[in-house]
């Protein structure tokens, strides 16, 4: 049902009945390695291309989810997720080994939370009983689309972010147990004239400001409501940001009732500049580390907010700038 | 909603943002620049003089070799994955001399691969590396144009 500007309350509450999180060797070193249900130790994976790689860590975390949630792939009715690579192919070749029926999306690293708002508003009306939906990117194969080679020595500067190796899935359900999806907030391009791709987070804070703020208007919330509010890879800087815009904007959270993906992902000591980003950024988190969180009842209620950057290196080329959306969906634990 | 404030306004944005982004620490950058360039120069001189004492190498003629050797160390660097940390260090310091621009060949090269020998690694070897090319070709065209003009018609 919408609410306000853009937001879907959904009554019937969809439930995430599972999920599966895979990542790679530098995230094994990372913060949230025990959040991993399976972790490469080569970032090739025994494959030809890095490309196939990211295919085989969705294909992976599709099947880890499906497994634990005591179902088979003919039970899946669709197939909803998206990627960074060119034409989304890891994504849709993953459904061509499924054979689900599918829906490719792009939002960049906004697809995580882009994908979970469609698969719940469509079991909300009763368009299906099990929607498999995540993202999933692969640090040097992203690398070679958007910047430099892997092995090339340019320097970067402190505002820029390391792609994260992986893929997250998470297994929506009409019925079952598991975390509830209750809302979610669609958000709209946000461009404020932002035209380094080395600083993501400084042109995505805006996005996730906005889309929060649209977020707790329409739903007539207090950002209390929420234990966690989420973004999606703004990183340390990002995420500072952020948080100072929210205040200006007279959203007064706490500092630990606010967290981002992009800081959580890996320790202090990795050589990551501002932090982690990348498609799989979101999805591991939220459906490794933060889904636990909600399983052990550590935190009730979460916003999701996964942020994305609409730019192509032929459009920064070109000197446009980058345009920048959120998507925001919250997640709250099975009982109260 | 007309009543968020600084996200609506791209100038009052970058102003707010500008304070909270780490810039990149240029005089350090410089410093290290500096010193990593200058090592790499010395290696060089190192093998130049090797070429020099040992070989029948002049000063002059010692220049090919010793380019070709650090050319191929860059290779060795690039190939076990060494050389863009020391790259992320350095900055300009192994950007500049020609081993910065035997990386970007060299990285170009192993980067595509994967999309086989003539459209990949054929295609976008010089993909970083190009610009080097055209625009030292054509300056010392330039140069040279401007060279015999003066020359000739300048009577010096």
């Amino acid at each position: 049902m919408l609410v306000g500007e853009s937001t879907w309350v959904f009554h019937q509450k969809p439930k995430i009945i599972s999920s599966g999180v895979v990542g790679g060797p530098f995230e094994a070193k990372g913060n949230l390695k025990d959040d991993f249900d399976f972790l490469y130790d080569d970032l090739w994976m025994h494959k030809e291309s890095f490309e196939k790689s990211q295919q085989l860590m969705m294909e992976d975390a599709c099947n880890i989810a499906i497994e634990k949630g005591h179902l088979q792939r003919k039970d899946i009715d669709f197939f909803i997720s998206g990627d960074l690579i060119n034409q989304i192919t890891p994504t849709s070749f993953t459904a061509r080994t499924f054979k689900i029926p599918y829906l490719g999306l792009f939002s960049a690293c906004a697809t995580t939370t882009e994908s979970l708002a469609l698969a719940a508003m469509i079991i909300n009306n009763n368009g299906a009983n099990f929607i498999l939906s995540g993202s999933s990117s692969h640090n040097a194969a992203t690398e070679k689309q958007y910047r430099y080679p892997t092995e090339y020595g340019g320097q970067k500067p402190p505002t820029s972010q390391w792609t994260v190796t992986g893929a997250g899935c998470a297994l929506v359900a009409k019925e079952g147990n598991g975390p509830k999806i209750t809302s979610a907030t669609l958000g709209k391009i946000v461009d404020l004239d932002m035209t380094d791709p080395f600083h993501m987070g400084g042109a995505m804070a805006p996005a996730a400001v906005d889309t929060i703020i649209t977020h707790l208007s329409d739903r007539n919330l207090d950002p209390s409501y929420y234990d966690l509010i989420v973004t999606g890879d703004l990183g340390r800087i990002g995420s500072e940001i952020a948080f100072d815009l929210l205040k200006e904007n007279n959203i007064h959270i706490q500092k630990n009732q606010y967290r981002d993906c992009g800081v959580l992902v890996y320790k202090e000591s990795q050589p990551v500049n501002a932090g982690a980003s990348g498609a799989a950024c979101p999805a591991v988190v939220t459906y490794g580390h933060l889904l636990n969180k909600i399983k052990r009842g550590e935190i009730q209620k979460m916003l999701v907010v996964a942020t994305g950057a609409l730019h192509s290196p032929l459009s920064i080329q070109q000197n446009e700038s980058i345009p920048c959306i959120a998507h925001a969906v919250s997640i709250e634990a099975e009982v109260n | 909603m007309n009543n968020k404030k600084i996200i609506n306004d791209a100038k009052s944005y970058k102003e707010f943002q500008g304070n909270k982004e780490t810039k990149r620490p240029v005089f350090i950058n410089c410093v290290k620049a500096f010193l990593v360039g200058g090592f790499i120069c010395f290696i060089g001189q190192l093998i130049s003089t090797f070429y020099i004492t040992f070989f029948d190498f002049t000063e002059r003629t010692a220049g090919n070799p010793t380019v070709a050797t650090i050319i191929f160390i860059t290779m060795l660097l690039t190939g076990f994955g060494v050389y863009d940390h020391i790259g992320q260090f350095a900055g300009a310091g192994t950007a500049v001399p020609v081993s910065g621009f035997a990386n970007a060949v060299i990285s170009s090269a192993i980067e595509h691969r994967t999309e086989g020998f003539i459209l990949g690694v054929g295609m976008n070897m010089l993909k970083l590396a190009g610009p080097v090319i055209v625009y030292g070709v054509f300056s010392s065209f330039l140069i040279a144009l401007l060279k015999t003009i003066f020359i000739k018609w300048g009577g010096f």
